[in-house]
């Protein structure tokens, strides 16, 4: 898989390359600014790219900038963003285009090596991998639409909102997989998703979460 | 409406206007007792607490005046220098005090100018009306005698019923122009006061001084308190489990040959310990300066901050350009403070935040639908914004009525800079 890799700090940079080559990545480019990224990316289209959200020469949040502009460039290019931290807003901005392929993760659970990859992988799948700090920022609120929702209900959507399939949302509840999308289609249906591809209708539920 | 506003004021002028006359006689008799209490001094020392004592009536008359020069449109501040400590009525330190005041000099120069002009306009906004009155109420008078003993505005003496009947409208318009011109001659009382009770330079300068030094401790203060707790979460929090870190790994390091399970295990618990630290400072950081703020500005982290409130919470933002970073720090924390007390304690089904650029400040509104009664004098969260604020000379105003709505207002003078360029482009 040949991914796009956009850190500034040469340590971190090195080490994402290293793991990454270690998980039979292929890196075909490390780019360490803003400006350099979306051409970068759209050159190359790699299968994922994994960018810091603060770059140079600004340090604010054009590494953001950048993945959302390269995905208008090239729709549905999946972008995994990192930070040293989340906000839900962020997480808004990067999904408003409705195509999945994205992710949005804090720099820490890069240590969890295996479910980073796992994250990435999932990402380059088209999935859509919020970061568990954004699902319970958001979970402190209750409001419509997601306040007709039971708490099983929550507790599903927040899971679907971290990227997990059935079998694994099925396993951290305790429950059989048949009652995970029992709970699933109750919850397209009180959002108002009509039936179309299922990864599709994941991704707007999330959405909704996000704009809740 | 609008008619209805004027009259309203010019009514409210007049009344002004009365009021102002037995005032104006009050300084005649406080000019008298200032001088008898300053020829008194030298005997017998009667002086020493007759001139302290005549000094507060007059500048109690005075404060009056600024109060009801405010009420027209010309705010009048206050001169006088603070009251040193430990200086009782009739003690020497007292009557230096009121002595070497230029205020009271000042006040002093005004009593008969005043009264005179106080007297004057204060007698010119009752007259003018009241001869329009009399124009027209007596026309039935006019008309009844009918004879050339009396007269009414221009026409002198009435002698025919139709010169009578003049007075009618000649007495509405005389009316009109005595109640609209009677703001003007408070106006012009005011004005006059204020050449006399205002501060000069000078003292406005004091005053200035007085008030900086205050916010600057204040400011100095708060800042050394938060290096403090700053300080302290990183030597309790994050240094303290990088210590725990590197020991973790260098046993495990010891142990990886001989028995590697252990080993391990300690990695593992090393890898928590590392994630535990950046939680840690990730609040720290977002307690100095939220990111969020950094890389969005005002508008974003406001926005940011909303989406994580219980309640619903709509922003209304125009703030084109970005603030100077410590006002916009101290504009973002005093917003997300309100934020938190309404939603601690407001009971609210929505919040509204607005903020805007008047072109020489910003302004922050923050209003609920909630239960209102917050009280500004208890707990310490609406103290601390006031204070933050002060120290950019900013200000903040709260109306909260039993039963609500609870409306925080702050303003903050401060210029925008133009909007920042994203290097990245295309993006917007």
């Amino acid at each position: 898989m040949r991914v796009v890799i956009a850190e500034d700090l040469a340590l971190l940079r090195d080490g994402l390359t290293r793991l990454l080559e270690a998980y039979d990545f292929k890196v075909v480019a490390a780019v360490d600014n803003g400006p350099s990224l979306l051409p970068a990316l759209v050159e190359h289209r790699p299968d994922v790219a994994v960018v810091d959200v603060r770059l140079p020469p600004t340090f604010t949040d054009e590494g953001l900038q950048a993945a959302i502009a390269a995905r208008t460039a090239v729709p549905g290019l999946p972008v995994l963003v990192l930070s040293q931290h989340v906000e839900p807003l962020y997480a808004r901005e990067l999904l408003s285009d409705r195509n999945g392929g994205v992710g949005y993760l804090l720099k820490d659970r890069v240590s969890h090596v295996a479910q980073f990859v796992d994250g990435v992988r999932r990402v380059a799948g088209g999935g859509t991998v919020m970061d568990p700090e954004v699902v319970s920022q958001l979970l402190a609120r209750n409001q419509p639409p997601l306040a007709a929702l039971t708490a099983r209900e929550r507790d599903v959507i927040g899971l679907m909102a971290e990227g997990r399939s059935n079998a694994a949302i099925a396993g951290k509840l305790f429950i059989g997989e048949k009652a995970v999308s029992k709970h699933i289609n109750s919850i397209f249906t009180k959002l108002g998703l009509p039936p179309s591809d299922d990864d599709n209708r994941r991704v707007l539920a999330v959405l909704a979460y996000l704009n809740g | 409406m609008e008619s209805r506003d004027w009259i309203r004021d010019g009514i409210r002028a007049v009344a002004g206007g009365v009021l102002a006359i037995p005032l104006a006689v009050l300084n005649i008799p406080l000019f008298v007792l200032f001088v008898v209490s300053l020829v008194l001094t030298p005997v017998l020392g009667i002086g020493l607490v007759l001139l302290p004592l005549v000094t507060m009536l007059i500048r109690a008359r005075a404060d009056l005046a600024r109060r009801l020069g405010a009420g027209f449109g010309v705010p009048v501040a206050r001169p006088y220098r603070p009251l040193p400590e430990r200086a009782p009525i009739g003690g020497l330190r007292r009557y230096k005090w009121v002595m070497t005041d230029p205020a009271t000099w000042r006040d002093l120069g005004w009593l008969l100018p005043g009264a005179v002009a106080g007297l004057v306009l204060g007698v010119l906004s009752l007259a003018v009306p009241l001869y329009g009155i009399e124009g027209i109420l007596l026309l039935p008078l006019w008309i009844w005698l009918g004879t050339g003993y009396y007269g009414y505005g221009m026409i002198w003496p009435i002698e025919t019923l139709g010169e009578g009947f003049l007075s009618l409208p000649q007495g509405a318009l005389i009316l009109a122009v005595g109640i609209a011109a009677a703001p003007y001659l408070r106006w012009a009382d005011a004005q006059f006061n204020r050449f006399f009770l205002g501060p000069t330079r000078n003292a406005e300068l004091r005053l200035r001084v007085s008030q900086l030094t205050v916010t600057r401790a204040d400011t100095v203060d708060a800042q050394a308190a938060e290096l403090r707790r700053i300080e302290r979460d990183l030597h309790d929090g994050a240094q303290a489990r990088l210590v725990s870190l590197g020991m973790t790994i260098g046993l495990a390091e010891e142990m990886i040959a001989t028995d590697p399970d252990t080993a391990r295990k300690l990695l593992s618990e090393a890898r928590e310990t590392s994630s535990t630290a950046l939680v840690e400072l990730r609040h720290l950081v977002r307690g100095i300066h939220p990111p969020v703020l950094a890389e969005r500005g005002l508008e974003g982290a406001v926005r940011a901050l909303a989406m994580a409130l219980p309640i619903p919470t709509v922003v209304t933002a125009a703030v084109p350009g970005r603030l100077d970073t410590p006002v916009e720090s101290a504009a973002y924390f005093a917003v997300a403070e309100v934020l938190a007390n309404a939603t601690r304690h407001s009971f609210a089904h929505s919040v509204q935040v607005e903020l805007w650029h008047t072109g020489d400040g910003l302004v922050m509104r923050v209003s609920d639908d909630g239960l209102g009664g917050a009280d500004p004098t208890g707990g310490t969260g609406l103290w601390g914004i006031e204070r933050r604020l002060a120290a950019f000379d900013g200000t903040m105003a709260l109306s909260s009525p039993p039963g609500g709505p609870t409306v925080v207002t702050m303003e903050l003078p401060c210029v925008l800079s133009s909007p920042r360029i994203s290097p990245s482009s295309g993006t917007d």
